[in-house]
């Protein structure tokens, strides 16, 4: 096995260039587990620690995306996110704040999240409720191309990279509205996913977005159910007059959440179960990003 | 011990410590320091110049005939300089702890999802794995027999060990039964007496000891064609015994020295890789380490029994217990371990600490491809405890009671009898533990303006901002045995030493004992100070040079080994009184050793044990035999089997979020009677870790399988608590003394995780009006999907 | 391959490193420094918890290679020479929470973490911190006890110094 230890970010994609197969490692807290129980033994490893602009963000203006996004370089740890992007990334920083432990969260990233594309990672949902505009920044020796997240989850553990690329960066625009995680798991701290759910209104554009996790071969969205309620929304003028969803709507929203999942029978759960607690989950992150939105219009006002 | 470089001699040496208390104090524990500091050697942490690394290929089917195995291609991978199967073993094939039914390493077949087929030794684990790699078997994959009712029928569904090869006590895929029946048993008269009836069928699911150091040891081949294995074990003595038929050898050329131990609890109690690094290291001449990984460790040592009872009580309008009719089966798996032990426990203490005159009882261990059971803290008690403590709560609620005041009416006391004939000739404070539990004021309620939602269900994971949590508080006690029953004579050894050294008295005390954390180490110098009057203690390292001390489980270290030390000791002051007697005519019979000196209660202080001793060595050895008990009579369960009982209460708060399903313990508190609290500290603390371990088992815990397989060996999916799952655990323990005991003190470690579970599961029920018949309780059980 | 790194203030070296070995593996195996452990070689137990670069972090998730030239801090690196042992191992044997001690080297080094950044955290601060690192003989409470233990003595003493 190689170990590779590029200086620079062009170094690093020549590297993955030269060998396809190399898996690129930064916090390592999927890549060692891989390595450790012997399940996986890459020619190579790339190591991306050196490469400081990975593990750095900048907010500003990017075409294709409305708005002031969030350029997150890959390998800010979620310690980090919590800690410095809960605003411009609330749903997100909710989600990096369940990730494994303390520890684990002082160097598990989105990109890993991306890279290993499990559908129990925990940024996924989060990451499809923030957008369609959501994108990620596929770099290669051939030049940078932007994969939409709602095109980045191909099957199980699967994404659309090409063997000769790494993430740089998640473009990510910055909460227009507030949004919201959920994960259910047996136990109160470092458990994967039994299914979580991201929520996110968007009142700039009367949308709001979802993303489900661990309930499918791949993170997903609802897309029935953002339809629903964006219409709700917009039909019954909420956005504007910050009044109650009513029960009717919150119910239905939910079970259009549980509908759009995909869930399976396996040790951590059933697939029931799944179904039941997103419904929960959906109506729940619906209420309090709701309560926060009304909350907002009433001191706005 | 080798000349060579070993690492990890730091706590292979003696430890010394000086401190003023004795027992009731709660001095540090003398290694302490070492392993705040990272210096003290696990069994993981050994090395040794030359080392090699041990490992074995384990079976991926739970049931199955070995063919053929082809190691040929495995010994050509550079690094790699033994492969050994079944075929190269030197010795006996078979082992076993109370049943020689287990083979070191498979021979012709496989009994269980990862038994061991082929073990190899290499310059490096990645070699090792490599080589593993290549090792071609073939299997004729055999249909796994793994439900009761497969199990019972081994004409249509197959023998677990063929009528030829079966080596338990029983027949068939039984490994062991035992019934018990006392008053008239019970028949339909009996139930005729009966004014309320409440019948339950509960299910215990299979809990894993999940000790954090992994199974490790290191063995060192001697110059006169031994072995010299530093070991992390519960019982030097017994894995001895074990070990030296298989390699060919007397038993005094297998020597033991016991290496630093990252918890038990049961686990350790029956062989790993004892076996496997001893035949690697008289193989190649060297010294072979093996380290189990995570996963290798949930396949590599013996789990809980799982359990299916069938319970049936009878109780009058008052709320009197008239009868209990119980059937336990225990799942012990594809080798006995101690499933005869278990099946003793189980049934003689099915019936919880109440007085019920008429008793039924059947409890069975069944052999099957599951993965094997025996020892886990609690030892067949803690299932029982979960079906009757259940069925006590229905009772109250059919009677329209109050939980603990239907417990306090029927508990036992000093001098009650339980269904196996013994009386219970020590205090029995049942009533007072419940009580003391009900008494302490209840945790305040959740402040739903103000919430943290750490403090929640669910936790950081953010499922609940205080919606939908309703809490609940449930009850519950349990009956524990402490020391080893039914016949058996344990006893353990001691040697107490004492001389000056560096013009102070030193008092060593050398045993056998496998301190596993619970701090024996740090009760033995507390004894011999009380005892010795001295201040500075070394404490040898353990090792087979002893006398055998036993088994750290079964609650019995202290009272057995702590015993033994006391004698030694005792045995030590008087030689050292005899020697002031002849050489100073002394006439005195009320002496003792305080701080130091040899003092008369009449005419004071007599001289200096420093004067006294001079260059003299007062070295005796000493073995400390409990009072005999008897085995249990087959058909009716009657014998005065136990050394001793201790009882714990709990009282469990949860929050659950019922729309989830998810659980918060808000508090878990205990009460036991613990005789004599020798080190308060430690104490506490094993009271408040076996109820953690309880809390694992009601609401997270479980080795999961399927058609023989496991399915979750990690840590991943076998989940035990965090600090965020646990909660306040305030202890209250009471003293009462038991005569028979030393120091009147009773064995800890066990009774509180009996009474944890059921306490727990009992809240949930009063926070969902759920029954909940299974643990661990799972969301799907709350939200019924 | 050769790794070179700052362990506890010196420089050291490995030899013959396998590529794909943990950083928990280099030090065990080939430093000398066996304090921290091996309990799960997974992230989920924190029994191997290091600082890299004033960071704790799981030494069995990071490839040994990874820290070269970077800085590293074991248990074995808390005490100090001159002063003995840190206030949080000492704070951990005086309240108890050492039983059988494997994941005593994890805790403390996460704990001598949480006290840095948060001298005096609370109940549920502490726990969230500390969620990290599995325990199976003590049931946390008296790890509980001992971080408050060594919070109140870290602040008292920095007051008496003023």
């Amino acid at each position: 096995m190689e170990f590779l230890r590029p200086a620079t970010w062009d170094e690093a994609l020549a590297a993955k260039a030269e060998n396809p197969s190399a898996v690129p490692i930064s916090g390592g807290t999927d890549v060692m587990v891989e390595l450790n129980f012997d399940r996986h033994r890459p020619a190579a490893l790339i190591d991306l620690n050196r490469i400081t602009e990975l593990t750095e963000w900048q907010s500003g203006t990017y075409e294709g995306q409305e708005g002031e996004v969030v350029r997150l370089g890959s390998a800010v740890p979620y310690a980090r996110i919590t800690k410095e992007l809960s605003g411009p990334l609330q749903g997100l920083a909710i989600a990096g704040n369940t990730v494994g432990s303390p520890q684990i969260r002082n160097r598990g990233s989105v990109g890993g999240n991306l890279g290993g594309a499990s559908p129990a990672g925990d940024a996924h949902p989060a990451l499809l409720a923030a957008g369609r505009d959501v994108f990620v920044e596929a770099a290669s020796v051939r030049g940078t191309r932007l994969i939409a997240i709602d095109d980045f989850y191909v099957g199980v553990k699967r994404n659309s990279l090409e063997p000769d690329e790494l993430i740089r960066a998640i473009r990510i625009p910055v909460a227009d509205g507030p949004q919201q995680f959920s994960k259910i798991g047996t136990r109160n701290a470092m458990v994967i996913a039994v299914c979580a759910f991201g929520f996110a209104l968007h009142p700039k554009n009367g949308t709001v977005g979802t993303g489900i996790g661990s309930a499918a071969p791949t993170p997903r969205r609802a897309v029935e159910a953002e339809e629903f309620l964006a219409g709700e929304l917009a039909s019954r003028n909420l956005w504007n007059s910050g009044g109650l969803i009513g029960p009717a709507a919150i119910q239905r929203f939910g079970e259009l959440v549980s509908a759009a999942a995909s869930p399976i029978d396996d040790v951590r759960g059933t697939a029931a179960y799944r179904r039941h607690s997103l419904a929960v989950m959906a109506r729940r992150t619906l209420t309090w990003t709701w309560n926060e939105y009304t909350q907002s219009l009433r001191s706005a006002a | 011990m080798s000349t060579r470089t070993i690492r990890g001699e730091k706590n292979l040496q003696d430890i010394t410590t000086a401190h003023p208390d004795g027992i009731g104090g709660s001095p540090l524990r003398p290694d302490g320091t070492l392993k705040v500091k990272g210096e003290f050697a696990y069994s993981s942490d050994l090395w040794h110049e030359d080392m090699l690394w041990g490992m074995a290929l384990r079976s991926p089917h739970a049931h199955a005939k070995i063919l053929s195995i082809d190691i040929s291609e495995a010994l050509t991978q550079p690094g790699v300089y033994a492969v050994m199967t079944h075929d190269d073993i030197p010795g006996s094939k078979l082992y076993g702890l109370e049943v020689v039914d287990q083979p070191a390493i498979a021979t012709g077949k496989v009994r269980y999802h990862g038994e061991a087929v082929a073990i190899i030794a290499a310059d490096h684990p990645e070699t090792a794995r490599r080589a593993l790699a290549k090792i071609k078997v073939e299997y004729e994959v055999l249909p796994p027999i793994t439900t009761e009712e497969q199990c019972l029928d081994p004409e249509t569904y197959g023998y677990v060990h063929s009528p030829e090869e079966y080596k338990a006590h029983a027949s068939g895929n039984i490994v062991h039964q035992q019934k018990v029946v006392s008053g008239l048993g019970v028949t339909d008269e009996v139930r005729a007496l009966a004014d309320v009836v409440v019948v339950g069928d509960y299910e215990v699911g299979m809990q894993d000891q999940a000790f954090l150091g992994p199974e490790s040891g290191l063995a060192v081949p001697a110059e006169d064609g031994g072995i010299d294995l530093y070991i992390a074990t519960q019982w030097l003595h017994v894995d001895r015994q074990q070990i030296a038929p298989v390699l060919g050898l007397p038993e005094n050329k297998v020597r033991l020295t016991l290496a630093g131990v990252g918890g038990a609890f049961g686990g350790r109690e029956d062989l790993s890789m004892q076996i496997h690094a001893c035949l690697l290291a008289q193989r190649t001449g060297k010294p072979v380490k093996i380290v189990y990984s995570r996963e290798e460790s949930f396949f590599g040592h013996v789990h809980r029994h799982p359990a299916k009872m069938r319970y049936e009580h009878g109780a009058t309008r008052d709320g009197k217990l008239v009868y209990m009719d119980a059937r336990i089966v225990l799942d012990g798996g594809a080798y006995a371990s101690a499933s005869p032990a278990v099946v003793g426990n189980a049934s003689s203490l099915s019936v919880g600490p109440y007085e019920i005159p008429n008793v039924n009882v059947l409890a069975v261990a069944l052999y099957s491809n599951n993965p094997s059971c025996g020892a886990m803290r609690g030892f067949g008690a803690v299932q029982a405890c979960f079906a009757y403590e259940s069925q006590l709560d229905k009772l109250a609620a059919e009677l329209g009671m109050d939980p603990v005041e239907l417990r306090q009416l029927n508990a036992v006391s000093q001098g009650s009898y339980l269904p196996t004939g013994q009386m219970i000739d020590a205090p029995a404070p049942v009533a007072e533990l419940l009580q003391k539990v009900k008494d302490l004021p209840l945790p305040q309620p959740l402040d739903l303006a103000n919430l943290d939602i750490r403090e929640l269900p669910g936790a950081l994971s953010n499922t609940s901002h205080g919606e939908g949590i309703v809490r609940g508080v449930g009850y519950a006690v349990g009956l524990k045995n402490v020391g080893f029953s039914e016949g058996f004579d344990d006893y353990s050894t001691a040697r107490v030493r004492l001389e000056v050294i560096g013009g102070e008295p030193v008092a060593m005390v050398h045993t056998a004992m496998a301190e596993v954390g619970q701090g024996g180490v740090t009760v033995h110098g507390q004894i011999a100070r009380t005892e010795l009057g001295v201040e500075r203690v070394t404490i040898h390292p353990a090792n087979t040079e002893v006398g055998s001390a036993g088994s750290t489980s079964a609650s019995r270290q202290t009272y057995m080994t702590g015993g033994a030390v006391k004698l030694a000791a005792e045995a030590v002051r008087n030689e050292l009184f005899n020697l002031g007697r002849s050489r100073y005519g002394w006439t005195y019979n009320d002496l003792s050793l305080v701080g130091g000196k040899v003092v008369s209660a009449s005419a004071g202080v007599l001289i200096s044990m420093v004067d006294l001793l001079g260059d003299h060595a007062i070295d005796l050895t000493r073995e400390h035999h409990h009072r005999p008990t008897v085995p249990f009579d087959k058909e009716t369960g009657q014998g005065f089997g136990h050394v001793q009982y201790t009882f714990c209460a709990h009282r469990a708060v949860v929050d659950v979020d019922i729309e989830l399903g998810l659980v918060k313990v808000v508090e878990l508190a205990a009460a036991q009677d613990v005789g004599k609290a020798l080190n308060p500290l430690s104490v506490i603390g094993q009271i408040q870790g076996g109820s953690t371990q309880g809390l694992g088992l009601a609401v997270m815990e479980e080795i999961i399988t399927r058609d023989g397989k496991v399915r979750n060996p990690s840590f991943t999916d076998y989940l035990i608590p965090t600090i965020l799952d646990t909660p306040p655990q305030p202890v209250e323990i009471m003293e009462l003394a038991d005569p028979h005991a030393p120091y009147g003190l009773r064995g800890v470690g066990e009774a509180p995780t009996l009474s944890s579970t059921p306490a727990i599961v009992s809240a949930i029920r009063a926070a969902t009006g759920l029954a909940l018949m299974r643990v661990p309780v799972r969301p799907e059980h709350i939200t019924g999907t | 391959m050769r790794v070179t790194f700052n362990a506890n203030g010196r420089e050291v070296e490995a030899d013959d490193v396998w590529e794909g070995e943990s950083l928990l593996f280099m030090l065990r195996e080939r430093l000398g420094l066996p304090g921290s452990k091996n309990a799960c070689e997974q992230g989920e137990c924190g029994s191997c918890t290091v600082y890299l670069d004033g960071s704790p972090v799981c030494s069995c998730l990071v490839a040994a290679g990874q820290v070269q030239d970077r800085e590293v801090r074991t248990v074995e690196g808390l005490a100090d020479a001159e002063t003995g042992l840190d206030p949080v191992q000492q704070a951990f044997i005086d309240a108890g929470a050492v039983q059988c001690g494997f994941c005593t080297p994890g805790l403390l080094v996460q704990t001598h973490d949480l006290l840095e950044r948060e001298p005096q955290p609370s109940d549920s601060d502490i726990r969230e911190a500390l969620s990290g690192n599995l325990c199976r003989c003590t049931g946390y409470e008296k790890i509980m006890d001992a971080v408050r233990l060594a919070s109140a003595r870290k602040c008292h003493t920095s007051e008496v110094s003023q």
